[in-house]
């Protein structure tokens, strides 16, 4: 039982880890929400008057504005589909006992230790330029041809890009979720006469309910904020097609020099990040009870 | 029907052989218990009758057919796990249903059977439930319930109480012993120990090393243990074995005699020897006596017998109730 006098000494103690963290959270948002109203352009620094929403307005009713949450969400969900179905069957396949399975778990988790910017240079100049890279030629080895990806399907490509790195974590987490399903359990499904596939869709996947959940609301929100990959690649060209939400308040900020607009852009991107944490708990959150 | 037949059967787990070559019979109908020490491969004989395992040698006929090959869902048999295996996402009703919904029968049928089996089961205000809002008690439930629907040849049990206190284990005892009064079925039940099977079993089979020590009624091994290993394997205390001189006498190299059958007086007696623990259960107590040149022998007294720690006694061993064996363990008759 806590006392009055050992709570509030842990208050005092707690005190200045809680008044640090606050700071730490409170001031920049504060700052970027005083920024975001007022007119302040690099160009001209020295004049910053207050604006009220005029930069809300502005941000908001940009066409690009409509552009990037579209490819923003795409961009999540392209991903969350690949890296989870995908994670899915890797971590099956690894889960079964064959020889030099501990080099190919190995081999698979790769790939999450390769920094954003180096994985997109590498995709975009070794494996997808149409001309020497990896994938082009070997369409047109089997007579497809090659596809241009930046050009022709650059969001598809980024997807793809992201999708490779991200495919390790959902497979490793998914992977320790097989792992500890009970062999018994599965046994017990045997006797009971379900095939591979029902046992899969009976007790497997539920099983796995819990990760594949964790591994949606983490990678959300590391992919709401991909930045590198499409600054690498893209420019969040052509035109806007691959321009999402993050690389738009970039290109306010430091390409139009509008640190006001971009302050707005900002905060428009939090607000939009906590409706999709808020839908996706409400959906998918449920599994996370025990 | 449910008759298995198991011929020259053999399991080796690479290079560890664990079940050299058993044959056994099993009678449509019956309740056999395989009984023997921790890792004398009991799971093991049972997973492969279910089809869990691969056999290494040998053949499994159930009703007549050979099963040996057959996938485990078509030997018609259900299995019920030590940690019941019960499905956690899948609620009561759910877990009773999975094997009828595998099977592909329509839902009226899964709803009449699952109520029908919930009714035996006592399960019927629970089927709502999910797995981790039961007792250890009903989940066992769950765990038959979820064999009984489909109607097995043969159920399987692999130490189906060890999860359960002691109170609980006698109950559910009780139930198995009385669902298979209602069934018929053939049930094959594992157990470490040997009180269930004493009291649970039409045959006993006895494992050791994953060799069969003996198969019998339980009073028929109770009565004449075919070597030393079932006669102090069997029977609670266990069997007092004597060495030397005293087995010399009835021409044995081990004598064994068990501590009902021992008389316990103040007076004269065939041995003497000082009273150490004494356990009393209130209808018996059992009394471990230091006898003088022997060692302890435990003998059972009734339950009023005043003798305390350090007191002299003698005991006398009925002659006629004397297991004499060679000395390579096996029961001179
Ligand atoms: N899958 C396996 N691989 C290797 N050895 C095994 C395996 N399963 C069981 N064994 C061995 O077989 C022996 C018998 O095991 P088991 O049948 O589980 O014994 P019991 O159920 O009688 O306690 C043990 O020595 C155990 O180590
Ligand atoms: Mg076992």
């Amino acid at each position: 039982m806590a006392t009055m006098q050992t709570k509030s000494a842990a208050r005092l103690m707690m005190a200045p880890a809680v008044i640090a963290l606050l700071l730490w959270m409170v001031v920049p948002l504060s700052m970027t929400l005083y920024f975001s109203t007022l007119n302040y352009n690099l160009f001209n620094p020295a004049q910053t008057p207050f604006i009220g929403f005029t930069n809300y307005s502005f941000f908001l009713s940009d066409p690009a504005f409509f552009t990037a949450i579209r490819n923003t969400l795409t961009l999540v969900a392209g991903v969350l589909v690949i890296t989870v179905g995908g994670g899915i069957l890797l971590a099956l396949l690894l889960d079964q006992d064959f020889y030099g399975v501990n080099i190919v778990r190995l081999l698979a988790i790769a790939p999450f230790f390769v920094m954003p910017t180096v994985a997109a240079l590498v995709w975009k100049n070794m494996m997808m330029n149409p001309v020497y890279g990896v994938i082009g030629q070997f369409l047109n080895f089997i007579g497809v041809g090659a596809i241009d990806w930046f050009s022709n399907a650059p969001l598809t490509a980024i997807i793809i890009i992201v999708a490779w790195q991200w495919l390790p974590f959902s497979t490793l987490i998914l992977l320790t979720a097989l792992q500890s399903l009970s062999e018994e359990q599965k046994e017990a499904a045997e006797m009971d006469g379900a095939g591979a596939l029902s046992i899969f869709w009976y007790i497997t996947l539920p099983h796995m309910a819990r990760a594949i959940t964790v591994v949606i609301l983490i990678q959300t929100i590391f992919l709401l904020s991909i930045f590198a990959e499409i600054y690498v690649t893209t420019s969040g060209g052509p035109g806007l097609q691959t321009t999402n939400l993050p690389y738009l308040v970039y290109a306010q900020a430091l390409l139009q020099f509008d640190v006001g607009g971009a302050s707005a852009g900002g905060i428009v991107a939090v607000i939009l990040a906590n409706i999709v944490a808020f839908f996706l708990i409400r959906i998918i959150g449920k599994n996370l009870d025990a | 029907m449910g008759n298995i037949k198991l011929r020259e059967v053999s399991k080796s787990f690479g290079s560890t052989k664990v079940i050299p070559s058993i044959d056994l019979d099993i009678e449509d109908g019956e309740f056999v218990v395989f009984v023997g020490p921790s890792g004398c491969g009991k799971s093991t004989l049972l997973r492969l009758i279910a089809g869990l395992e691969d056999v290494t040698g040998g053949q499994i006929l159930i009703d007549g057919k050979d099963a040996t090959g057959l996938a485990p869902a078509k030997r018609g048999l259900s299995m019920v796990f030590q940690s019941y295996a019960l499905y956690p996402h899948m609620s009561v009703r759910g877990n009773i249903a999975f094997p009828l919904k595998m099977a592909g029968e329509d839902k009226a049928t899964i709803d009449r059977k699952v109520g029908e089996a919930a009714r035996v089961l006592n399960l019927t205000d629970y089927l709502d439930r999910k797995p981790r809002q039961l007792s250890g008690g009903q989940r066992q439930r769950v765990a038959i319930g979820r064999a009984i629907v489909r109607e097995p040849e043969a159920f399987l049990f692999d130490e189906p109480l060890s999860n359960l206190d002691a109170a609980l284990r006698v109950n559910m005892r009780l139930e198995i012993s009385e669902l298979h009064q209602q069934l018929k079925t053939t049930m094959i039940y594992v157990t470490h120990d040997q009180v269930e099977a004493m009291t649970m079993a039409d045959k006993i089979v006895v494992l050791q090393a994953g060799n069969i020590e003996q198969v019998g009624s339980p009073l028929e091994l109770y009565k004449a243990p075919r070597n030393r290993f079932v006669a102090g394997f069997i029977g609670s205390p266990k069997m007092n074995f004597v060495e030397g001189a005293e087995a010399q006498k009835h021409g044995a190299q081990t004598i064994g005699i068990r501590p009902e059958h021992i008389a316990i007086s103040k007076g004269e007696g065939t041995w003497q020897g000082t009273v150490g623990v004494s356990e009393h259960l209130g209808s018996d107590t059992f009394l471990h006596v230091n006898v003088d040149g022997l060692g302890t022998i435990t003998a059972r007294a009734d339950g009023e017998m005043d003798v305390r720690h350090g007191d002299r006694v003698s005991l006398t061993p009925d002659s006629s109730k004397i297991h004499k064996f060679d000395q390579n363990g096996l029961a001179i008759r």
